[in-house]
């Protein structure tokens, strides 16, 4: 019997949907072995009320920690709770989401339990004693199969891959103080700048519209605005030609040293499909190219492909969305 | 000021990777190899702040084989003051064996900052610096895409998805390089003479027990051939028809 520790990632007071990834990677593993899973959920006073929805997704217990000091991330206070809590509740495998967040807070927790570590996986098996992952390298174009010994072992898994799956389980809470002062840190978030809300971030829309230098001139990112808002469950992404120009923050820059994602459907408007850009979007499950270049590498990746000018191709197919979708 | 900088020998990424006979490694033959990116950056961030105070010291540590030598000497020749060498076979794939030897050298150096980088892409994990952070206890930012540091204090800009943030820390710190923070220089010609003359020091790596193994190496399948649908505006009918009926996605 293993239990499985999930860390529930929240933002401003809320759920972000890959605590509800990691509750479910957490549930499927802990059965595997007739284990529990507890949730671990850190945020400022009010964040308990959050505890239910891990619950629905497979929490047995959800270990709930409240304090002002957490009303921002705050690296250092949640990396020493979440190890304490590893440590506490001898878990097999701690679960964290590779998300910005995760990414920093995995590490720090591994490295205070001298504990094993590999993120951004794409899928976790417990069998006997064995704790296997599935974790892209060489910016995806090679897939490790790694083994990580000792107990605990500490895991990222990557966005979007983990789909969630509602599987109710008792979930009570049990309340836990910080175990350093959040108040006293050496390493402190002073403010989260959020960009227009209600926006749907990259790593967690189900359509992607993504524009490159083919655009021309950052006024045109327009009609990559146009057709995503068409599609109305889409985000807009970049290349590097694109966030080197300024035309994007580099927030919205997709491939091997910005935004790695998988959506649904992946739309390159403009974009020549360079390696470094491929690394970043080609696990996406359905991908359209449009490109005037029939010669563009971007093509050999796409599933559907038009050649034609954007300027042209674009603002019909944005209509044409926008009918199909009429009644939505 | 003084500033360590860890770097990575790392393979060029613009290949179609080969897997060894044993199955869980790389074949390298061909393969080349250079400094990863957000090292670069890194040590670009350091030699800006070791210039800006007008006084200081920048170290380059990096972990492998003899070949990181040329690695050291890349950084040295970027302006880098000296360098230091932790011999191993070959470069861990686990992050706390490196970090471990990182620590142990880094912990009685008396650096006021520790940069790494936020991710190498062959690894693909990032953890190696915020893992060394912890095993000095000293203070992490990651992912950093902005900084400033004043009065024994810093000030740091981290890139979440759709949000910033905006983090204070105290030195002595680790932080980690994001794309963004500055555009690495090339090596002068001068600079490249005068790096042959700068101290490199090589000793071995005490590489920390390793708490992961690669068991297998595969090629992902490629993705199936794609089609034309057609050109001009004129194929977008037909394109909705496949997101619809084929790929049902809209
Ligand atoms: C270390 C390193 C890291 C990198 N990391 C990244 C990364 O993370 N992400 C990334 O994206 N890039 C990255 N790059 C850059 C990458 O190599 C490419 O330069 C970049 O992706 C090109 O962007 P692009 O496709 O927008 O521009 P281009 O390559 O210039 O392509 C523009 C395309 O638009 C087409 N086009 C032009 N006009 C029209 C028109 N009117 N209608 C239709 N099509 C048109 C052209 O045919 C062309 O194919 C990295 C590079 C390096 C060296
Ligand atoms: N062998 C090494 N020698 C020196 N620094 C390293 C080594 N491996 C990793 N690093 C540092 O750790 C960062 C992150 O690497 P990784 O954890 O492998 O993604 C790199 O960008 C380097 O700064």
């Amino acid at each position: 019997m293993a239990n499985i520790l999930a860390f529930a990632e929240t933002r401003n007071g809320e759920l972000r949907k890959v605590a509800l990834e990691t509750v479910t990677a957490a549930r499927k593993l802990a059965d595997a072995t007739g284990g529990e899973v507890h949730a671990l959920l850190v945020g400022a006073p009010g964040v308990a009320a959050k505890a239910d929805q891990l619950a629905q997704y497979g929490a047995d217990i959800v270990y709930v920690s409240e304090h002002d000091g957490f009303a921002q991330y705050n690296p250092e206070a949640t990396a020493a709770l979440a190890a304490d809590r590893v440590k506490s509740g001898g878990y097999r495998a701690a679960l964290f989401a590779t998300s910005a967040l995760g990414r920093d807070l995995a590490p720090r927790v591994a490295g205070k339990l001298a504990a094993g570590i590999v993120t951004d996986v794409t899928a976790v098996e417990l069998t006997g004693d064995t704790l296997t992952v599935k974790h892209p390298i060489n910016i995806g174009k090679v897939i490790a199969t790694v083994t990580i010994a000792g107990t605990p072992a500490v895991v990222g898994l990557r966005p979007n891959t983990f789909t969630p799956v509602a599987n109710a389980k008792a979930g009570r809470v049990e309340n836990v103080s910080p175990s350093v002062d959040p108040a006293a840190t050496r390493v402190r978030v002073k403010e989260t700048l959020t960009g227009s809300t209600g926006k749907l971030d990259l790593a967690e829309a189900p359509v992607i519209v993504a524009g490159g230098r083919g655009l021309k001139a950052a006024e045109n990112f327009k009609l990559v605005e146009d057709l995503a808002d068409a599609f109305g469950n889409a985000a807009v992404g970049a290349t590097r030609a694109v966030t080197d120009d300024g035309w994007r923050p580099h927030s919205d820059q997709i491939g091997q040293t910005g935004r790695l994602v998988s959506p649904e459907l992946y739309v390159a408007v403009g974009i020549s499909g360079a390696v470094q850009h491929l690394a970043g979007m080609r696990t996406s499950k359905t991908i359209v190219a449009i490109n005037k270049d029939k010669e563009a590498p971007i093509f050999k990746v796409a599933d559907y492909g038009i050649v034609g000018d954007v300027f042209e191709v674009v603002p019909a197919l944005t209509a044409a969305v926008r009918e199909a979708r009429k009644g939505h | 000021m003084k500033i360590a900088v860890c770097i990575k020998r790392v393979p060029d990424m613009d290949v179609r990777f080969k897997i060894a006979s044993d199955g869980a490694s790389l074949d390298e033959t061909g393969v080349k190899f250079d400094i990863n990116d957000f090292d670069a950056w890194a040590v670009e961030a350091a030699l800006q702040l070791k210039e800006k105070a007008g006084q200081g010291e920048v170290v380059v540590v990096s972990l492998g084989s003899n070949a990181v030598q040329e690695t050291i000497r890349k950084a040295l020749s970027m302006g880098a003051d000296r360098g230091i060498h932790l011999q191993a076979d070959k470069i861990p794939f686990d992050g706390f064996a490196i970090a471990s030897a990182l620590a142990a050298e880094l912990k009685d150096g008396g650096y006021d900052l520790i940069l790494f980088g936020k991710l190498s892409p062959d690894s693909s994990n990032g953890v190696t610096g915020p893992m060394t952070a912890e095993l000095l206890d000293m203070a992490c930012v990651t992912a950093i895409s902005q900084l400033d540091i004043a009065d024994g204090k810093g000030t740091a800009k981290r890139e979440l998805e759709g949000a910033q943030e905006i983090v204070e820390f105290s030195l002595p710190a680790v932080l980690t390089v994001d794309e963004g923070l500055n555009t690495a220089r090339y090596p002068s010609l001068k600079g490249i003479m005068a790096a042959k003359k700068k101290p490199l020091e090589s000793k071995p790596a005490q590489l920390g027990e390793p708490k992961v193994k690669v068991e297998k190496l595969e090629l992902p399948p490629d993705r199936a051939a794609g089609k034309i649908v057609g050109e001009g505006a004129g194929a977008v009918p037909e394109l909705i028809r496949l997101l619809q009926t084929e790929a049902k996605v809209l």
